[in-house]
């Protein structure tokens, strides 16, 4: 069980350690959480791969999507996204109530400014697993009440 | 027994290909090259067939697999085809007149270069997109190709 522990620590240095080398490079907060992105990017290429080896191929966008929000959100975060909503042109609003890196940062209005760092990687993630799987899309999210948050996939056409 | 194996990717550009010594090369990549069209072909009657049906009913597992089977078969070759769920395609061209490979046979030599793929996936110093020069990835495909070839 200490295993989900580690990945955890791992993330939380990951984002310390791009923070301060960005502090000592003068980038911005833009610039680390980009960068987090493109570390969460990769990771979600390799992932899904492995992922998707032994599973049929999806017939259609929204069964990817489903797929992401059940199989693939529970192996990373251990829980499936609790709510998924979508306008059937290409936005699709995932939501978990209950984001597993949020969950040992209190949920008061105290660290909401450096919850976006917190999300970055995960940002990332989701946007590797799509373009793998042949989706190009903008990933962003949102919190407004921690520990809770909100993934925006716009699908690029 | 295998003559030569290729990895082809999204945008159907060559990454990886290997075939054995002694052969013609250049008809190989063409022959590779032509079965592309009849990956694409297979692949939209896939989807074609898949989203015919009613929505509440249940894909027959056929109609998903990522193997895609016998290509085509011309006078000396036997063109195999595999689609990954990431559009990845790898095609296998087997030696027609000698070689006495089952489906299953070819079906195991497709999930062993998905396996030795995904692992490449995981080495931080391949990108995905560019061409493949892992010296791992090479000796497992040069093994699966010179094990195929007893029998």
């Amino acid at each position: 069980m200490s295993e989900e522990a580690l990945f955890e620590y791992l993330h939380m240095e990951i984002v310390k350690t791009i923070l301060q080398n960005g502090e000592i490079l003068g980038e911005t907060k833009d610039d680390c959480i980009n960068k987090l992105e493109w570390i969460g990017f990769r990771v979600g290429q390799s992932v899904i791969e492995r992922m998707t080896k032994d599973t049929p191929k999806f017939k259609d966008e929204l069964e990817t999507m489903k797929y992401i929000c059940k199989e693939f959100w529970s192996s990373i975060f251990l829980k499936q996204i609790d709510n998924l909503r979508t306008n059937h042109q290409g936005v699709y609003v995932l939501q978990d109530h209950r984001f597993r890196f949020f969950t040992n940062i209190s949920s008061g209005k105290q660290y909401s400014d450096s919850a976006p760092m917190y999300i970055g990687l995960t940002c990332g993630i989701l946007r590797g697993a799509l373009s793998n799987l042949g989706h190009n899309c903008d990933v962003t999210a949102e919190v407004v009440q921690m520990p809770s948050c909100k993934f925006q996939i716009e699908m690029k056409k | 027994m295998a003559l030569c194996i290729a990895v082809i990717g999204k945008e159907n550009e060559p990454l990886y290909f290997q075939s054995v010594s002694g052969q013609d090369e250049l008809r190989l990549h063409h022959i590779v090259y032509t079965c592309l069209d009849v990956i694409e072909e297979k692949i939209a009657a896939m989807l074609a067939s898949i989203n015919a049906l009613p929505t509440k009913q249940g894909i027959p597992p056929e109609r998903r697999d990522p193997y895609l089977g016998l290509l085509y078969p011309t006078e000396d070759y036997k063109c195999f085809g595999y689609v990954t769920n990431s559009r990845m395609k790898f095609v296998l061209l087997i030696d027609g007149i000698r070689s006495k490979l089952a489906d299953e046979d070819v079906r195991r030599m497709f999930r062993r270069i998905h396996a030795a793929y995904a692992d490449m996936l995981a080495n931080p110093f391949y990108t995905p997109g560019e061409s493949i020069s892992s010296k791992k990835f090479q000796n497992e495909i040069l093994s699966l190709m010179t094990s195929s070839s007893g029998g």
